[in-house]
């Protein structure tokens, strides 16, 4: 092999292998997406005979998906706003104040944001049956709201350490109490790191499966996590097409809160943030 | 000047354990619902807890009897042994080294071909577990998409999920959680400034010895973080297994989570469930420990 030949085969491999890895990605993720619109939908990829839109319309014109989506969305809905009102106050004197005892608090925050939730599930649920907090909703909201603080506190903080003293000082100075000073002048300045911690939390909650399946027993109270993995797991794989066409509307919501985030990260993606103490 | 300095700082005086009330509600719902679970697991992890049988009547402190019955347990050496195969083969080896390569290769080529693969990778994240599931259950399933392509290829049917059924639950964690890798390494790639490596090439270093003497080096930090980050996220890795495998067959890929799930749930012991609790939270202790420290120097 000659120069020339090595210079132009490096040109290329890097394109060939991640056109390979690109395709395995890929293959799992095309095949929920035709088989949704695959009148005979199978196990493996094919190419449908004719479209068809029968399968959504069935997933959505059912009552009981519709319920699942609803309970789903209102969990994590409620556990995305939660999260940031109590982050955004808890956030406040952490980042303005000199408080003896907030080196030690933020690490012990860290240090809950990073261990497993799994780990935990077996106090929680017989905790929740002391509490009668069993097969309850807004019990779930509530445990999820407590796994997603620690993050909440910690992001939040940081992105309030970047909002300057200066404008809230003004307000101030021109009777606003503290409150309205976090109200009008910090959350507004905020914008992009509130978005962030809400699709983060809303996402985390969106897709879980463990929690609702460890702590929900009634199916009527399933959000659509748990009623997929009904479909998927208790009674077989009967309707492929139902199912796939299940799975992309569940996904969407992620997708499409992913999506937007990319608007609200300046920087992409990094670690550095977490850095700062 | 000095007025309008002394004016906030009388502002906060006047409220001067304001802040008390702003904390409290959120270290509330944290010391109940994630605190005292944790301790919860320590206590009950001495007791007989159990859901069915005697035990559910009597809660009974027993000592370091379901930590006896743990070390006797082949299924918890069994378990161990699945975290670890998973842990190394799913975070450490598949989403951490695949998403540098990943990078790595990504790396000043053509920015079309790296959204599309980049998209394609993220997708897989972004899909929540149960859909990665469903996805790659069906891929290597009998009839599946793998087996069409070697079918295709004239190659005789593999019944994956019976015969590699943890290499099938590892692909799938590697297939959800690569792009988190990807990610961080494509921010902390921008970072190496070109002028090092551009030098490197002058002085007729090779792209191998520009790759281990200069790149790797500079980003260890965020390899060091990252690996502990990912290896935290597939240590509670329960759904993506549980809808695939089931832990099977047999005890195949029964990691700590699954196991501790049957113990708890399906055999009731809540008491032994949460002693194997407390293993897969001691592991989570040790690697958060590590990692803060990692993040502080």
């Amino acid at each position: 092999m000659n120069g020339q030949q090595r210079k132009w085969v490096y040109r290329i491999l890097p394109y060939a292998i991640l056109a390979v890895i690109g395709l395995c990605f890929l293959l799992p993720l095309l095949w929920v997406l035709v088989a949704s619109i695959d009148p005979n939908a199978m196990q493996s990829l094919k190419m449908p005979a004719r479209f068809t839109g029968a399968n959504y319309s069935e997933v959505i014109t059912s009552q009981e998906n519709q319920r699942a989506f609803a309970i789903g969305l209102l969990m994590s809905l409620g556990q995305a706003l939660i999260v940031v009102i109590l982050s955004l106050l808890a956030a406040y004197p952490l980042s303005r104040y000199q408080l003896k005892y907030k080196k030690p608090f933020m690490l012990t925050i860290l240090f809950m944001t990073s261990l497993p939730i799994t780990a935990v599930m077996v106090p929680v649920y017989q905790l929740f049956l002391g509490l009668k907090l069993y097969n309850n909703v807004f019990g779930v909201v509530l445990f999820f709201v407590a796994s997603s603080m620690p993050y909440g506190i910690w992001m939040i903080k940081n992105f309030m350490d970047s909002v300057p003293n200066d404008l809230e000082e003004a307000a101030w100075v021109d009777g606003a109490s503290v409150f309205t000073g976090i109200r009008k002048v910090v959350a507004p300045l905020m914008v992009p790191g509130i978005c962030t911690v809400a699709i983060f939390t809303f996402s985390g909650s969106w897709g879980n499966f463990f929690v609702p399946y460890i702590l929900l027993n009634s199916p009527e109270k399933f959000p659509a996590s748990l009623k997929l993995y009904q479909f998927f797991g208790q009674y077989g794989m009967a309707d492929y097409g139902q199912l796939a066409a299940f799975s992309v509307l569940y996904a969407l919501p992620s997708v499409l809160l992913y999506i937007l985030s990319q608007q609200f990260m300046s920087k992409g993606f990094g670690l550095q943030g977490g850095t700062k103490g | 000047m000095n007025s309008s300095a002394a004016l906030p700082l009388a502002h906060k005086k006047k409220r001067s354990y304001a802040w008390i009330y702003f904390l409290l509600p959120s270290i509330a719902v944290m010391l109940v619902f994630f605190i005292y679970p944790i301790l919860l697991t320590f206590y009950y992890s001495f007791t007989n807890l159990a859901l069915t049988g005697e035990a559910a009547k009597e809660l009974k402190f027993i000592g370091l009897d379901n930590y006896v019955r743990m070390f006797q347990d082949p299924s918890v050496r069994v378990s161990i042994w699945n975290t670890l195969v998973f842990l190394i083969g799913s975070a450490v080896i598949g989403q951490q080294v695949l998403g540098f390569v990943i990078a790595l290769l990504m790396k000043h080529k053509n920015r079309l071909f790296r959204r599309v693969i980049g998209t394609i990778v993220l997708a897989g994240w972004v899909t929540p577990e149960i859909v990665c599931a469903l996805c790659l259950y069906s891929f290597f399933g009998d009839e599946g998409t793998l087996n069409a392509i070697i079918g295709f290829l004239g190659i005789p049917d593999v019944a994956w999920l019976y015969t590699v059924p943890m290499l099938t639950v590892i692909l799938a964690n590697i297939w959800h959680g690569t792009a988190f890798s990807m990610l961080v390494f494509q921010a902390a790639l921008d970072d190496v400034p070109n002028e090092i490596e551009e030098a490197a090439v002058v002085d007729g270093a090779s792209r191998m010895q520009i790759l281990l003497r200069i790149t790797i080096p500079y980003i260890k930090q965020t390899i060091t973080t990252n690996m502990m980050l990912v290896t935290l996220q597939t240590l509670g890795v329960f759904g993506l297994i549980y809808a695939m495998t089931g832990g099977g067959p047999g005890t195949a890929t029964t990691t700590l989570p699954i196991f501790m799930y049957n113990q708890a749930f399906v055999n009731y012991q809540l008491g032994y469930g949460t002693a194997i609790s407390l293993l897969l939270l001691l592991l989570g202790i040790v690697l958060s420990l590590f990692y803060i420290r990692s993040m502080k120097e």
